[in-house]
């Protein structure tokens, strides 16, 4: 009798040990959305309504929603334009390091030289330098041949600035292939740049992908090399800048700033949860090797 | 009619960028193709010897032409600049660097940035450690993480929107639109809520706040990494032997994480060194709250001191340098090993 009970505490307490551990869990998580959960809510609140009481009254009847926030910042606040810039600034910022990174990557793993390796250092040694020290001589440079404010600038800058983490990663990768693949391919007498395209590219596809999101996630969110290199020109300003102009010029005009905000956020969210297993890979190879 | 024909240009303009992006994005990859195909050529019509000299130099130069462009000599010439004046027509020894550690604003700001250093860094690595060893335990644990990395996926920007809208404040008595005094005012009924990023004794701590929300996440997926990296079997035979939980945390894992936790550490250093979105689109550096990278976009844009921005710009770069070493050791080590 007393063995039965026994045996039916001891899951029971073991259970009942556990609960801090899910409290203390379950709050950090519900601490972290939080933020977050309460700007996607505002953001489809009436304007007198966020000004007045917490979002969380949203879920008290009457129900009051409206998609009003969302068509005033993408007609007049200039977010539908800035969407577009967005795009058309981190496209290209994405692909152009990723094939310039890769052809250099594939020459530091598969061909000697002389300097090799004091060239690769060279580039793990870039990938830390802080962008501020860039900043001055590459604005003089943008102005002194008119790219200042124009895309091709900031894709240029854009692209140099990823070209360390690209070369890195990817050299890691392309290095592990086995040797007798390269070497019997050569064997076949396919050329470099047959090698390249069609075997080590296609190989290197789970490397490219987190880099590219890695790097489009970076340029997407950036913020100061937009600032500094495009000046305040609103024809060609990201979101990341509007947002703080808006920021800036309406100071507590929740209605459009939430919805603003949100939107800049969606598609960072797709990425994030579509391929949320690439991205994390990306960060882990950003400090340590695989 | 002018703003018809302003309308049309605006119009044209977009299209224009529109296929200027199409063209780069059909251009690049025609002209890196056509440059590995016409290189090669070049490479085969010449003896073996030369070939094999020549081709690695080939497929490196586009990369190395635009590191040397926009990081090598920016640098260097940054460098430079920090002994010149504000407008760099005279060498001006180094009373830019005095100014750094002599004025009484840019002395808040080197104070700023080492609360940030001390604060950020130490709470990102407690929390993401405490979280990654407490989701290893449940079964919820990939939702639980997700919920944590999410921010990272935000811009920094759209996070100073959040918190901005967190922190807001109203009078007393009147109802709190912003979720911490609400929250606060909720469980304390004598509290008194505050405007947190105008307050000067709170705004740099609720600056630091979402530093910390938005980077815990990164700490926490590359220690929890480390923690699937430890056997269980290690663990097993300590919990057989009757350690503790608490025990086998601070005796085992804690130790055995010690390489990881120190490349966290020091992303997490190279990053809080560079802030500059957070306080830009918070505070604008304005109320005590300013750091060093704000502080050289005010010297460059607002100021026109090229002097005083190159030389804060060269300090971020010293700081960095141990990292670097670091770094360049450690590939050293690794690439002996493999």
């Amino acid at each position: 009798m007393a063995n039965k009970s026994g045996s039916v505490r001891t899951p029971l307490r073991r259970a009942l040990g556990r609960i801090p551990l899910h409290v203390i869990l379950i709050l950090i998580c519900v601490a972290w959305i939080t933020p977050s959960a309460g700007l996607l809510v505002s953001s489809f609140r009436p304007k007198n309504m966020i000004a007045t009481n917490g979002w969380w009254e949203a879920f008290k009847t009457p129900f009051s929603f409206t998609l009003e926030n969302y068509a005033y910042v993408l007609t007049r606040g200039n977010m539908g334009r800035s969407f577009v810039n967005s795009l058309l600034i981190a496209v290209p910022s994405t692909l152009m390091p990723i094939f310039i990174g890769a052809c250099a990557a594939y020459a530091f793993a598969w061909m000697r030289f002389p300097f090799r390796k004091t060239l690769y250092l060279m580039i793990i040694a870039l990938l830390v330098v802080p962008l501020q020290m860039t900043m001055i001589p590459i604005l003089r440079l943008f102005n002194k041949v008119g790219l200042t404010g124009s895309f091709v600038g900031i894709w240029l800058a854009h692209t140099a600035y990823g070209l360390p983490f690209a070369i890195y990663l990817l050299r890691n990768f392309i290095a592990q292939l086995p040797r007798s693949l390269i070497e019997s391919a050569q064997i076949d007498g396919a050329s470099h740049p047959t090698i390249f395209l069609k075997l080590v590219l296609p190989t290197s596809i789970p490397a490219i992908a987190s880099l590219a999101i890695f790097q489009f996630m970076w340029v997407w969110n950036d913020l100061l090399i937009a600032l500094i290199y495009l000046g305040g020109t609103p024809d060609v300003a990201p979101m990341t800048v509007t947002i703080s102009n808006m920021v800036n010029s309406y100071g507590g005009g929740w209605e459009y700033l939430t919805a603003a905000a949100f939107i800049s956020m969606v598609l960072p969210l797709i990425v994030f949860f579509a391929l949320q297993k690439y991205f994390v890979k990306g960060v882990l190879a950003g400090s340590v090797k695989e | 009619m002018a703003w018809g024909k302003y309308k049309a240009r605006q119009k044209n303009m977009h299209t224009n960028y529109i296929m200027v992006a199409i063209a780069a994005l059909a251009v690049i990859p025609i002209f890196l193709w056509a440059y590995l195909m016409i290189t090669e050529q070049i490479a085969t019509h010449t003896s073996r010897k030369t070939a094999g000299v020549l081709r690695p130099w080939f497929w490196i130069l586009p990369a190395v032409s635009l590191l040397i462009i926009f990081l090598v000599y920016p640098v260097i010439n940054t460098i430079v600049l920090s002994f010149m004046d504000a407008r760099s027509e005279h060498f001006v020894g180094l009373r830019n660097y005095k100014y750094i550690f002599s004025d009484s604003g840019m002395l808040v700001v080197l104070r700023n940035n080492l609360l940030w250093l001390v604060f950020f860094t130490a709470a990102c690595l407690v929390l993401g450690l405490l979280i990654a060893v407490l989701s290893d335990r449940v079964k919820y644990e990939s939702v639980a993480k997700t919920c944590i990395f999410l921010p990272m996926a935000i811009s920094f920007v759209a996070a100073g929107v959040i918190w901005r809208f967190m922190y807001e404040f109203r009078p007393a008595g009147t109802p709190q639109i912003g979720t911490v005094n609400a929250i606060l005012t909720a469980i304390f009924p004598n509290f008194e809520p505050k405007a947190w990023l105008f307050n000067r004794s709170t705004n740099n701590a609720a600056l630091i706040v979402v530093g910390i929300w938005m980077w815990t996440g990164f700490a926490m997926v590359i220690l929890s990494a480390g923690l699937k990296g430890i056997s269980e079997d290690i663990l097993e035979a300590a919990r057989i032997d009757g350690a503790s939980e608490i025990a086998i945390f601070f005796r085992i894992i804690l130790p055995l994480m010690m390489p990881t936790i120190t490349v966290v550490a020091t992303t997490l250093i190279i990053n809080v060194l560079k802030v500059f979105d957070i306080v830009y689109v918070m505070t604008n550096g304005n109320l005590g709250t300013e750091v060093i990278a704000n502080r050289m976009y005010k010297e460059m844009f607002n100021f026109r001191n090229y002097g005083r921005a190159s030389a804060i710009a060269t300090l971020l770069l010293v700081a960095i340098i141990p990292v670097m070493i670091m770094n360049l050791k450690r590939f050293n080590t690794e690439e002996s090993n493999g």
